[in-house]
């Protein structure tokens, strides 16, 4: 004959395991990552940031969500060409004047010879019918890739906020968001 | 010939290269309603591994490929 209290005792153990079991699960769920990708653009060079919008751009196409953390010589990449900034300091203006002034003024990483090369490039890309980084950024944009902007680089180069360009959802911040942003994705490059 | 499958909607994705064909049917697709059917043709070779990858990833269904020469004919049916 088996004693009822220890039938009871047993499922009320099972019941406490369940709900450990179900509560850790909860939990796991939380630290999963979305679907996502994250990617940091550091580099400013033709080559690299065309890579960079197309692996952001494709990945939308797959159903995931991209971030491009645009930093170091990544930001004159998204300077408005057309815009002006307003006073700057001496060292401002001359990484002003010498880094590229938005997508149009960037170059290639390797074989550039004097433009020569890039514009080469430029040439072959449209005889292909490779989207230039200008349609890159319009279809990124179209496709609600996020664009973050690392402030510090910003500032270390002098660049102001009023001459970057216009773009649906661009945010203007720091490592901390970038990693947050990081944490949660499947996938995080640096290019 | 495709002549059994009933097609909602044709991209002429021919001279695209990557990653423009995935980025255009993964907006076309969504323009048919779940069951339809979209014949999507490129001429990048690169497509013939992209789009399954893109099929399997988005959770749509590529019901046949037809290759003839340089083009090339995917049949995506629209699951999700």
């Amino acid at each position: 004959m088996s004693n009822p209290d220890i039938k009871i005792n047993e499922i009320k153990a099972l019941e406490s395991q369940v709900a450990e079991i179900r509560s850790k699960i909860e939990a796991m769920d939380k630290t999963k990552p979305s679907n996502k990708l994250s990617m940091v653009v550091f580099s400013g060079d033709l080559d690299k940031i065309l890579a960079a919008f197309v692996i952001a751009t494709g990945s939308v196409a797959m159903g995931m969500e991209a971030v491009m953390f645009f930093t170091f010589w990544g930001t004159p990449v998204l300077r408005d060409k057309k815009k002006k900034a307003g006073k700057k300091d001496v060292m401002g203006r001359m990484f002003g004047a010498m880094l590229p002034k938005g997508t149009c003024e960037v170059k290639l990483s390797k074989m550039n010879m004097g433009g020569m090369g890039t514009a080469m490039m430029k040439s072959l890309m449209k005889k292909k019918n490779v989207a230039s980084l200008e349609q890159m950024l319009e279809m990124a944009e179209e496709l609600g890739v996020r664009i973050f902007v690392c402030e510090m680089s910003m500032d270390l180069m002098g660049f102001k906020r009023e001459e970057m360009i216009d773009y649906k959802d661009i945010t203007f911040c720091g490592v901390a968001k970038f990693l947050e942003e990081a944490k949660d994705s499947r996938i995080q490059l640096f290019i | 010939m495709s002549d059994d499958i009933e097609i909602t909607k044709t991209m002429d994705l021919k001279g695209m290269p990557c990653p423009m064909p995935v980025v255009k049917v993964s907006k076309g697709i969504k323009e048919v309603e779940v069951g339809q059917v979209v014949e999507a043709i490129t001429t990048d070779p690169g497509s013939l591994a992209d789009f399954p990858a893109w099929a399997r990833t988005s959770g749509n269904e590529i019901i046949k490929t037809e290759q003839d020469g340089k083009t090339i004919k995917f049949y995506i049916k629209r699951k999700a």
